[in-house]
């Protein structure tokens, strides 16, 4: 089968999709980074590659996230691009008028405002990941709820506790004192969600102008009980598309699929990187004060990427043959 | 008397001149490195500007290579850059170090206490006072071309990089230039430089304009190299703000009350009448000015906790809305990671190009 393959590799999820050539998802994956973003792309490869036995044909290939130029290097990539693009992207597909993306994920959280299928502004988080899918996690484990359950518990409260929603460590502390006073566990945990909801209008919204439709996304958009603090708060309703939690990698995909609609062939190594020998590591460069920390990511053997120095000594110096990119995007890699 | 003063941007190397030419020992202030950054976060307020913690750190390493001596300038209206060298002077006391400062406010209001300044750092004859300025003067415009040269020859260049080596190049030919004679030799030598890099000239990249607070403007330390990030990605970058110009304007212009950043002023007055304190009122001017003169885009660099710059921030959103325009601000502190606003300003690309295809439809 002719697929598209997109990979979102993020700092706490790595998530890959395969799409067909309708642009229809046929199978997603979602694995923890674990702080190991290479080993997270190989064996999301290895699995996806098993599950279809071999069957697939990848016709591009588009990486997003954080580690966007580290996964392009390591699978061959077709596109790289930054993950407002690519949420945008995927969420005009799913929702085509869309006005505005709520993306809250693992450790970051972005809005973004979209006039006529353009977008038009956004933001991110910048100095606070109060209200991100780390915290969230954190609180439902110290409260021994299963993070599936916390926002169904969510909805079932009648009248939520306040709670300070300013910084994730004083949450933390309002939390434990409003337990100790006797609150309800549910009207706590709702109570927690409109303080993250007020938090990320607060600083990351703030001065956007909000409209309908709004679509809410990132892994956090599993919990009801954000989504409908979110409505509570803005007054419309709010759609949490079917794949809301690997929209990211959607996007790539989609954008994969742009870049090789010219009929150039893909530039992706295979599923078999899986069982390549990927080395990274890093070094401090001593040779002016700025002692800028260069990775170097070693693959059978062969230095295939550097980055991280600001003079570009380094970055300048691998001779192996880097991805081919559209030039636009050679900035990016 | 060994003096060293604040490092921005490539200006140094003119203001290095001036002040070996008035007679004074220079030491160079080093190149901003994270350890500059380091050292000035120890000893400064948290809250504190990002430009007062690299000030702090660049005074730390002068004095460390062995300066006595500071200047520097003041700020312009409500801003806490009018106490720095006062307290910058507090810390180094405080820390061991009794340095002499020299503060160099604008001249209006402050014409007595600018010439008693001026006097501490002039000592040869006053006839040769004249000759050391003009040349000085001239390697600094010479300096803000070769920059605004660069800005427009990398989203042009056709080898990644070449751009960042010429100007590289250039800079080390005007550092090398003692007299106007050889000043002007460097200036041929840098047009010949320049105009020898490759370009495409079919090229119509997106215009970005960069507004802001002036020092993390023109320090690409300061700002994650946006102008350089953004030349890369194709875009070509125009700053209103170059250190002949400001100086330009406020130490001459203003005082004899002839009115400088006329437009600017005038354009920002339906969104703002008073005087904030550092560029904001300028920043809100020039934003609408790119707008009208077909730019894509503007870039907002403010530094975490300046005043001025949030309120500039508000006021621009307004204006963003009103003209339908892009503005996108860069908040600057010592937290601020190089990735965080590359991955910004690949997102900020992308959305002026895609505006700009809509708006020019699809060529058939």
């Amino acid at each position: 089968m002719n697929v598209f393959l997109g990979i979102d590799l993020g700092s706490v999820s790595t998530n890959l999709v395969l799409l067909n050539e309708e642009a229809e998802l046929i199978d997603s994956l979602y694995l923890r980074t674990g702080g190991r973003p290479i080993q997270a792309i190989q064996e999301g490869l290895r699995v996806l590659g098993g599950r279809h036995r071999g069957g697939l044909h990848v016709l591009g290939a588009g990486t997003t996230g954080s580690g966007r130029r580290l996964a392009a290097l390591v699978i061959g990539a077709d596109v790289v691009k930054n993950e407002i693009t690519a949420h945008a992207v995927a969420s005009l597909k799913e929702v085509p008028g869309v006005r505005t993306i709520l993306e809250i994920g693992g450790q970051d959280s972005k809005i973004i405002i979209l006039q006529d299928g353009v977008v038009v502004d956004f933001a991110m988080n910048t100095v606070c990941a109060a209200g991100t899918g780390s915290f969230l996690d954190h609180q439902a484990a110290r409260m021994n709820i299963p993070i599936e359950e916390f926002g169904e518990r969510a909805l079932q409260s009648k009248s939520p506790t306040r709670i300070a929603g300013r910084c994730s460590v004083f949450a933390e502390s309002d939390m434990i004192h409003k337990q100790q006073m006797g609150h309800k566990v549910e009207d706590i945990i709702a109570g927690l969600c409109e303080a993250l909801v007020r938090n990320y209008l607060n600083n990351v919204a703030k001065g956007k102008d909000i409209r309908p439709p709004v679509v809410f996304q990132g892994g956090v958009a599993a919990n009801a009980g954000i989504r409908v603090a979110f409505e509570k708060a803005l007054g419309v309703s709010v759609i949490v598309p079917r794949h809301f939690d690997v929209m990211g990698a959607i996007g790539a995909a989609l954008l994969a699929q742009e870049a090789v609609a010219d009929g150039r062939p893909s530039q992706f190594k295979g599923f078999d990187v899986g069982i390549r020998d990927y080395v990274t590591n890093s070094f401090v460069c001593q040779d002016c004060p700025n002692h800028c920390e260069v990775v170097q990511v070693i693959e059978e053997g062969e230095v295939v990427g550097r980055w991280g120095d600001r003079c570009g000594k380094w970055s300048a110096s691998v001779t192996a043959p880097t991805p081919k990119v559209p030039h636009y995007l050679e900035g990016a890699i | 008397m060994r003096i060293t003063f604040p490092r921005m941007g490539t200006s140094y190397i003119a203001i290095a001149d001036l002040l070996t030419g008035l007679g004074n020992e220079v030491i160079l202030p080093p190149p901003i490195t994270k350890r500059t950054l380091d050292l000035g976060t120890r000893y400064s307020p948290e809250f504190a500007c990002l430009p007062f913690k690299i000030l702090m750190g660049t005074y730390l390493e002068g004095i460390a290579r062995g300066a006595d001596a500071i200047v520097s300038s003041g700020g312009v209206g409500p801003c806490r850059a009018g106490f720095y060298m006062e307290m910058h002077r507090r810390i180094l006391r405080d820390l061991g170090y009794e340095v002499e400062t020299i503060t160099l406010e604008p001249p209006k209001g402050h014409m007595v206490d600018l010439i008693k300044q001026l006097r501490r750092l002039i000592n040869v004859p006053l006839s040769r006072v004249w000759s050391t300025v003009r040349f000085a003067w001239g390697k600094l415009e010479l300096l803000d071309i070769i920059e605004e040269r660069a800005y427009y020859l990398r989203p042009r260049e056709v080898v990644r990089g070449s751009t960042t080596r010429a100007l590289r190049k250039c800079l080390s030919i005007v550092r090398g230039a003692k007299d106007m004679e050889q000043l002007s030799e460097a200036r041929n030598k840098v047009e010949e430089i320049l105009a020898s890099v490759p370009i495409d000239p079919e090229a119509v990249p997106l215009k970005v304009g960069l507004v802001g607070e002036i020092y993390v403007v023109l320090e690409p330390f300061a700002n994650g190299e946006v102008a350089e990030t953004l030349g890369e990605l194709g875009v070509e970058v125009h700053r209103s703000t170059y250190l002949t110009k400001w100086t330009r304007e406020n130490a001459f212009l203003d005082f004899f009350r002839i009115p400088a950043d006329r437009d600017a002023k005038r354009l920002a007055r339906p969104y703002l009448g008073e005087m904030i304190g550092g560029h904001g009122i300028i920043n809100v001017g020039e934003t609408v000015i790119y707008s009208r003169n077909g730019f894509d885009g503007v870039i907002h660099l403010a530094p975490f906790t300046c005043i001025p710059e949030i309120v500039a921030k508000g006021i621009l959103t307004k204006v963003s809305s009103d003209l339908g325009f892009p503005v996108m601000t860069l908040y600057l502190d010592e937290h601020t990671g190089k990735e965080g606003v590359r991955t910004r300003l690949e997102a900020f690309v992308d959305l002026i190009s895609k505006k700009r295809e809509k708006e020019q439809g699809v060529a058939w």
